[in-house]
């Protein structure tokens, strides 16, 4: 009995110390992974979910003219031409102490991707505003600008008092809410975006095939020979891929331009009478797309390669096949994994560019991130600019689950 | 040993936490030093020998400069981020206005920097205090054409002038310029373009010359493409042509009738430490016989009204500000352009898919 209890004891004191032992190195593993964790959370998860979010944020005008845009949801437009002399006495209120707090330039903005030209109504009426009204609160609106004498106008400031809206989102696939409710197409001027997104596919899906094209036998030819030869090659992959891409675009406006070596060469052989033009369309735009992401295509299928064993291919004709089948029914399923990582690498590079673009295409062939850039930096539409991003990543992580379904993600080499 | 090993693990996690948080955290703004923020290249270089050098020596106060490619979204990051290493600015019109109405600027005190008045009409902002005045105008090679373009519409004569023609890439000056070739003053473009007929109008006069021309992107590229031949004649911003007649020996044209002039400014961020000092700087760099300098290095026109008297006839007829030239153009609409800038360049994206 002393026995078994001694051995009992002895037991779960051993227990106790081996999980405290495990606890402890899962710890210290948790630790070792934190600085990463920590690395995730705030410079990718944190700037993605914000980005999100501005695609669908509309707090310009909450945030500004809290206590109008909480009563003007109360109007109701079919009963009253115009909100009431209390809303307006509100917004009239709120809109002067926002201009002088220099707190207006969001909700300008706000109306401003709307209505073009809604800006300078805004902060103009703003300026404008006397301390008291002249008359009625809507005389003292319209005798400034006509434009508030319109149930549109009113409208327009209601949709924008809702904390979020689907107006960014709805303009990136070029629809809007129509004026009934409901979604509509948008006008024909401004209904650009789902071509660009279908340009920027072509674009990545083109790139991608040309540098697969050239790509594969490249990288068979240098899996195939002697090492001390295809690590010389190999140097002259990676060279180009350690140098600026911002250099190698401008060499190819040098190479690619009306009198440059290209065309000079085509005319001095006789080939062609007039230099082609082969920069500043879409031409261009293939070339050095396709020159800058090769390298992305040939390192994975080069190592996938490396590790087929080339009896396989040799037994394969050995046994009577055509080398052509032995290639198709083969070598080439062997190399499924690498095709599958440098596409999908050089397919999702592609799809982001914006420098190689706008430096060698015209203005038809600019991509999705060109539309982004222009409006973080020049017009400050950060609503657009994150639709269009946030539709762009919805797409990638589209693609990304069509690849890991047909594909397989264990299937996938990157090098 | 194993027992030490976690805590000194943790502590490590912990102090890289601590750095990253410190990093995070405005850092304490008030010692650096202040710094001027401009566009860099042969313009900086002109700067700082004529501005930047000269406030050191003169007043015995630190000034570093960087360099910085324009658009608001730059400065909001830089001012919203909390941490800004810069205090004054040199932005373009649209980047002025944009910016003001967002507080990104220090309003400044017009009083203290005693120059109500000495500058020319539109360089005097509540954010901002004009420094150049450039364009963007129709050149050419000389080397390449004997008798080269007097306008708009020779730009848009096919016949007589066969060949590429550069753009720059969107709505803004394309539509004023084709206007201009259909016949439109150029004091009365924006008039016209405040309709939508007038933008229709444009836009179908650019349909003319739609398939020959070439969209140019950064400022360096127009004159590439002229120095390569790839276009006959292109617009240009005119300091930068001059530059290339300078530094590379070239001979290209640059035509004032009908061009946009436009005027950058100097601004102070919001919540700059060195507030005081950036008036000083910029009291510094607006006075006239300083700004007179400036012709000689690159042809920008500067912006006080006594700095035009001392400078040289050989310099005057390349500056957007020579009478002669001033007489023949207009100002760059900006209040027009950020009202109609987002429409509009969707309006140009479709026209250009057509």
């Amino acid at each position: 009995m002393t026995v078994s209890t001694a051995t009992a004891l002895t037991g779960s004191d051993l227990k106790r110390r081996l999980r405290r032992a495990e606890w402890r190195g899962r710890l210290r593993a948790i630790a070792l992974v934190v600085p990463l964790l920590l690395f995730l959370i705030f410079f990718f998860i944190v700037p993605i979910a914000r980005m999100m979010w501005l695609s669908v944020d509309n707090s310009e005008l909450p945030s500004t003219l809290p206590r109008f845009a909480e009563e003007i949801q109360q109007w109701d437009p079919t009963e009253t031409p115009l909100p009431d002399e209390s809303v307006l006495a509100l917004f009239a209120e709120e809109l002067r102490a926002a201009a002088e707090a220099r707190d207006l330039a969001g909700v300008a903005r706000r109306l401003n991707t709307e209505v073009p030209g809604f800006r300078t109504t805004i902060m103009g009426t703003a300026r404008r505003l006397p301390d008291s009204p002249e008359g009625s609160w809507s005389e003292t609106l319209i005798g400034i600008n006509e434009d508030w004498a319109e149930a549109e106008t009113w409208l327009l400031l209601r949709r924008a008092s809702t904390t979020v809206t689907p107006y960014y989102l709805l303009a990136s696939m070029d629809l809007r809410m129509g004026a009934e409710g409901g979604v509509e197409a948008a006008p024909r001027d401004q209904a650009i975006y789902r071509d660009i997104f279908a340009r920027t596919f072509t674009i990545a899906v083109g790139v991608t095939l040309l540098c697969l094209l050239l790509g594969y036998p490249l990288a068979y030819k240098l899996a195939n020979l002697p090492a001390r030869i295809s690590n010389l090659l190999l140097i002259l992959v990676l060279l180009p891929f350690w140098t600026s891409l911002l250099v190698r675009t401008t060499s190819w406006i040098v190479l690619l331009q009306r009198e440059g070596p290209i065309n000079q060469a085509l005319q001095g052989a006789g080939m062609i009478q007039d230099p082609l033009q082969l920069i500043y369309n879409r031409f261009g735009v293939y070339v050095a797309m396709t020159h800058i992401l090769l390298p992305f295509m040939v390192l994975p299928l080069y190592s996938v390669m490396r590790g087929i064993n080339p009896a396989l291919p040799r037994a394969a004709t050995g046994l009577g096949a055509h080398p052509f089948t032995a290639f198709r029914r083969v070598y080439l399923p062997l190399t499924t994994p690498g095709i599958g990582a440098g596409c999908l690498l050089v397919f999702i590079l592609s799809i982001g560019y914006y420098i190689t673009p706008a430096l060698v295409g015209g203005a038809n062939d600019q991509m999705v991130s060109w539309f982004i850039a222009f409006f973080t930096n020049q017009t400050v539409n950060w609503g657009m600019a994150s639709a269009l991003g946030s539709l762009l990543l919805v797409a990638v992580l589209i693609i990304y689950w069509l690849y890991i379904r047909l594909v397989g993600v264990e299937r996938m080499r990157l090098g | 040993m194993m027992f030490k090993t976690t805590p000194r693990i943790l502590t490590l996690g912990a102090t890289a936490l601590g750095l990253g948080l410190a990093m995070a955290v405005p850092g304490n703004a008030e010692a650096r030093d202040f710094t001027v923020t401009s566009w860099g290249g042969n313009y900086q270089d002109a700067q700082r020998e004529i501005y930047f050098e000269p406030y050191k020596e003169e007043t015995g106060n630190p000034l570093l400069e960087d360099v910085w490619n324009g658009g608001v979204g730059a400065i909001r990051a830089k001012v919203e981020g909390g941490a800004s290493d810069w205090d004054v600015v040199q932005v373009e019109t649209e980047e002025l206005v944009i910016g003001c109405e967002e507080g990104l600027y220090e309003l400044l005190d017009w009083d203290e920097l005693g120059l109500s008045g000495k500058l020319i009409p539109g360089a005097e902002h509540e954010c901002g205090a004009g420094t150049i005045v450039w364009s963007t105008a129709l050149a050419y090679d000389g080397d390449r054409l004997d008798e080269g373009p007097e306008g708009w519409e020779d730009f848009w004569d096919l016949e007589a002038f066969p060949g590429k023609r550069g753009l720059r890439r969107g709505p803004q000056y394309a539509l004023e310029f084709a206007l201009q070739a259909d016949g439109v003053p150029v004091d009365e473009v924006y008039d016209v373009l405040a309709t939508d007929e007038g933008v229709d109008r444009a836009f179908a006069k650019l349909d003319e010359i739609k398939d020959e021309i070439v969209w140019w992107e950064a400022g360096a590229q127009p004159l590439q493409l002229l120095a390569a031949g790839e276009v006959i004649m292109t617009t240009a911003y005119n300091g930068r042509v001059t530059g290339a007649n300078k530094t590379d020996g070239r001979n290209f044209k640059v035509v004032f009738p009908g061009s946009l002039y436009s005027i950058d400014y100097w601004v102070i961020l919001t919540g700059s430490p060195h507030f005081e000092q950036a008036h000083e700087f910029i009291k510094f760099a607006s006075e006239p016989e300083r700004q007179a300098l400036l012709p000689n290095y690159v042809a920008y026109g500067v912006t006080h009204v006594d700095a035009a008297e001392s400078i040289s006839e050989e310099d005057l007829p390349d500056l957007p500000t020579a009478p002669d030239n001033l007489a023949v153009t207009a100002q760059l609409d900006t209040e027009f352009w950020v009202d109609n800038i987002e429409r509009l360049t969707e309006r140009f994206n479709s026209w250009i898919a057509q």
